[in-house]
């Protein structure tokens, strides 16, 4: 407990829970949207393409995040494509592309014989962001928030009755692609936070938390923020007073939550 | 036409859906064209609404969502119009089959439509709501003076109220206006909903595949028929 207080004044600490508090503020209204439209696996898809990513940033020397990014999206506008001309169910379609592309990824680190650490890939790796990893993220959340602000009745419409949206003159083919490419940037920087196999959790608890705690999606759009933000803060102090990796306990800390507001008994709303 | 009510019938897979979502512009004509007045403003009604239970969302956020102009007051007002005023503050997940279709009527008519679409409006209705709604699209029409295009296939309830019937059958089988005598509200008032009154006229028989077979063999020939799959409003 003596080094806590060291701790505290180390700039690491500050920069991870910076990130994290930062990732969980986007992931909340984001995760609401995975979870009314049922977009889990969706995550977890572009979650995938993560490895390939990084081995891309290697070979064109760009940052990691950068790299990863831009693979997301790409695997997302390919998803829209697909899922508009394919007659696959959409979750064969996401299972056939997400294991295609961690196969792709594995096959081209071998092929350029790239040191991968492939532990903080899977699981993050929170206590190494930088001051560049944290610009980038408050860039990308700060984006993210703006373009959720701005297209939040046109997102709410289309989630709720995309034909119905449609002819009441909103540009439903746009709102999709700006919704996949929203999801394709938080999985990026989310990677650093809690890693690809975690990303999607980060996503659907805090935001399936906030459904028992609300009324209106604006409440459980924040509220899923909020939760987020604790189980960062929490998460975060796990970690470091029994040194567990930080990502993993994030994600504990928030399922604690979860289970934490299934108790509240139950009233028609 | 302005404040007609066009009805349009047909067996299943005869196109009626397939027509109205080229109407509404959700699908694009591999040929021909559709001409819709510049600015048209179309309250749309679809099928069903499927909700998700995760989705926190009340009815009247959902009246006002998307359309900013309207306040909480005139949610009620529009759904007081189709008698469903008290479900206000409900929660759009936990709504009936009937409740949900008035809301949605509440909403399609909130937006001042000069065209009114509903895709089987009475579906998962029961009997005694359905003729009770089917009066109720009649009385919006008078309203807000719109266009009101239906697809139906609760043919003896619809024609009581419909001014025009498209028949369609892959191509347009017959149209034409239901008997006068259905519209006539002493009739209406003696018989209740029980009236069918829309005589069914063919020229032709069907294939199975709805391509025409053949000059009609039954005597009750003598209605128009064409195969233009064309509408205008």
């Amino acid at each position: 407990m003596v080094e806590f207080g060291e701790l505290l004044h180390s700039q690491f600490l500050w920069y991870a829970l910076g990130a994290g508090l930062l990732v969980a503020l986007a992931s909340g209204p984001l995760g609401c949207f995975a979870v009314w439209r049922r977009m889990a696996y969706f995550g977890d898809t572009l979650a995938h393409s993560a490895l390939l990513g990084v081995t891309l940033g290697f070979v064109l020397h760009i940052m990691p995040t950068l790299a990863v990014g831009a693979t997301c999206c790409l695997l997302a506008i390919l998803l829209v494509y697909l899922q508009r001309r394919q007659k696959l169910a959409v979750d064969t379609l996401l299972g056939i592309l997400s294991h295609s592309m961690l196969a792709l990824g594995i096959v081209t680190v071998s092929l350029f014989e790239i040191k991968v650490d492939l532990l903080s890939l899977l699981l993050g790796d929170l206590l190494a962001v930088g001051a560049r990893d944290l610009a980038l993220i408050s860039i990308t959340v700060l984006g993210i928030l703006g373009l959720l602000y701005w297209l939040w009745e046109k997102l709410l419409a289309f989630t709720l009755h995309e034909e119905l949206a449609s002819v009441e003159g909103i540009p439903v083919e746009r709102v999709r692609m700006a919704l996949m490419l929203m999801l394709a940037l938080l999985i990026a920087i989310a990677m650093k936070v809690v890693g690809v196999l975690l990303i999607t959790a980060l996503l659907i608890i805090p935001a399936a938390t906030a459904r028992r705690l609300s009324r209106t999606p604006e409440q459980m759009a924040l509220l899923a923020s909020l939760i987020g933000c604790l189980a960062v803060v929490f998460g975060l102090l796990a970690s470091i007073l029994w040194d567990t990796p930080a990502g993993p306990s994030i994600v504990l800390a928030a399922a604690v939550f979860f289970l934490s507001s299934q108790l509240r008994p139950v009233t028609a709303k | 036409m302005q404040g007609e009510i066009v009805t349009l019938i047909g067996p299943n897979g005869a196109g009626k859906t397939t027509l109205l979502r080229l109407l509404l512009g959700l699908t694009k004509p591999s040929t021909g064209a559709i001409w819709r007045r510049p600015g048209l403003r179309i309250g749309y009604m679809p099928q069903r609404l499927h909700i998700d239970n995760s989705m926190p969302m009340s009815v009247q956020r959902f009246l006002q969502l998307g359309q900013p102009g309207i306040k909480a007051a005139q949610a009620q007002t529009a759904l007081d119009r189709v008698g469903a005023g008290q479900l206000l503050q409900a929660s759009l997940a936990n709504l009936s089959g009937g409740e949900m279709q008035r809301v949605l009527l509440a909403r399609a008519a909130s937006r001042k439509p000069q065209l009114l679409v509903l895709d089987e409006p009475t579906q998962g209705v029961d009997v005694g709501g359905q003729s009770e709604l089917y009066q109720l699209i009649a009385t919006l029409r008078d309203e807000l003076n719109c266009g009101v295009l239906l697809v139906s296939h609760d043919l003896h309830l619809v024609m009581a109220a419909t001014d025009r019937v498209l028949c369609l059958n892959q191509h347009i089988c017959c149209h034409g206006h239901p008997e006068q005598v259905s519209r006539d509200p002493a009739y209406l008032e003696l018989f209740g909903d029980k009236v069918a009154p829309y005589t069914h006229q063919h020229n032709h028989q069907h294939k199975l595949s709805g391509d025409i077979a053949g000059e009609c063999t039954n005597n009750h020939c003598g209605a128009k028929s064409g195969g233009k799959n064309r509408e205008q409003h």
